[in-house]
């Protein structure tokens, strides 16, 4: 076959979603962190959110089922530890989609800036963590909903 | 000494020190007293036992003899472990976990941005990744002992307790060998008396701010981080811990 381009790969990769939260891709997670040929193989660093997260040997097979449905015979997976991932890498589609699906996306203030269901601004903290290491769980007392908020690192 | 060989030492405490308090924590899982309380502590478990993969895949890397993170958590007995006592001893209830989390936390809150500067890449990435984790860990376990110290008249009497079971285990934190003083000889990793003020300043704010005496004894228990003298917990946290290596010796999935 011939050989993809990167952006042709980087596409594909925009396409596999994040496990935990299936509207926002990997690519709007920000932990594809390069894509390149050497040679005849491609290299895919991948760089974890949290050093424990159990979403990372899933997220690397998952990975893997898309490139071979694509067609690459040879492929690497590298862990990439360093810079250490930030949620400022979180794509603009991606914040938008996250606000969209219920989960406040992070803000550097550290909590949330609104209510993802209805708007609201009177807002409180129920627990620093929640169902997965990258949220925490607040509430909104306008409309009495609780939400994940995702946090902000 | 040689630096590899403290590099080696320096990895597998940090690693072991994770792995155990990491385990420890995990057993709370499921029995916490509120809901939100249960996956925090889940949570906090999770992120001390990715640190140790990173640490004790390093050490596995320096001693050069092929061994995984996994071969070191699952295939060593307890005069093996290089762990600070603090981490084995028994959860007791929420109160002494959440002071010995804080005692934890506040150590590596100090120590995990300075060993980000490190020249050595291998401990500044994974220190890099640690810190942040670490950061939010202190956060809420310092909010915790506050809401707790500063609470009732009951749970203050738990907290201070709690202080008391602990503190003569704070001071083998600062301990330190040839290995550390190699270490901070050749710059890679700064000598743990420097960051002493520094800890103590922070935990007395803290413990202040929660209403409890600190204690002025300066009595510590030694013998976890040179593995000469463990506390009798560790043997039954690995027998818990270790159960399917042992009872399966090399199982995999």
């Amino acid at each position: 076959m011939t050989r993809p381009s990167t952006e042709q790969v980087w596409e594909w990769l925009d396409q596999v979603p994040d496990p935990e939260i299936p509207v926002i891709s990997l690519v709007d997670l920000g932990i594809i962190r390069d894509v390149a040929w050497k040679g005849d193989t491609l290299e895919i660093s991948v760089t974890p959110t949290y050093s424990g997260c159990p979403a990372t040997s899933f997220i690397n097979m998952e990975i893997e089922t898309a490139m071979r449905g694509h067609g690459i015979q040879r492929l690497a997976l590298k862990r990439q530890l360093a810079p250490a991932w930030t949620t400022d890498w979180l794509s603009e589609k991606g914040i938008a989609k996250l606000e969209e699906y219920g989960i406040a996306p992070p803000q550097p203030a550290g909590g949330p800036a609104r209510c993802p269901h209805c708007g609201g601004t009177h807002l409180e903290r129920i627990s620093q963590f929640g169902s997965t290491p990258c949220k925490a769980q607040w509430r909104c007392t306008d409309c009495l909903e609780p939400f994940d908020y995702f946090k902000c690192i | 000494m040689e630096l590899n060989e403290a590099l080696e030492r320096f990895a597998l405490r940090m690693g072991d020190n994770t792995l155990i308090l990491g385990h420890r924590v995990s057993e709370w899982c499921g029995h916490s007293p509120v809901l939100e309380e249960d996956i925090a502590l889940a949570n906090t478990a999770l992120d001390l036992i990715g640190q140790t993969q990173l640490w004790l895949g390093l050490a596995g890397e320096l001693q050069g003899k092929g061994k995984s993170a996994d071969d070191l958590a699952f295939l060593r007995d307890a005069w093996d472990f290089r762990n600070l006592l603090l981490t084995e001893l028994p959860n007791g209830d929420f109160g002494r976990t959440m002071m010995r989390q804080f005692l934890f936390d506040a150590w590596q809150s100090i120590l995990l941005p300075r060993l980000a500067q490190s020249p050595d890449t291998r401990i500044a990435e994974i220190a890099a990744k640690a810190a942040k984790e670490a950061a939010y860990h202190v956060e809420r376990s310092a909010d915790t002992v506050v809401g707790l110290g500063d609470g009732t008249e009951e749970s203050h009497g738990y907290m201070q307790q709690a202080l008391a079971y602990l503190w003569p285990y704070v001071g083998e934190i600062f301990d330190t060998d040839e290995a550390d003083d190699c270490l901070a000889q050749a710059g890679v990793v700064p000598h743990s008396s420097t960051l002493k003020d520094e800890y103590y300043a922070l935990i007395t704010r803290v413990l202040t701010d929660a209403t409890l005496d600190v204690p002025q004894d300066d009595f510590a228990h030694r013998g976890g981080r040179d593995g000469m003298r463990h506390t009798e917990h560790l043997g039954h946290l690995l027998t818990q811990m270790q159960w399917l290596q042992r009872a399966y010796p090399g199982a995999n999935w």
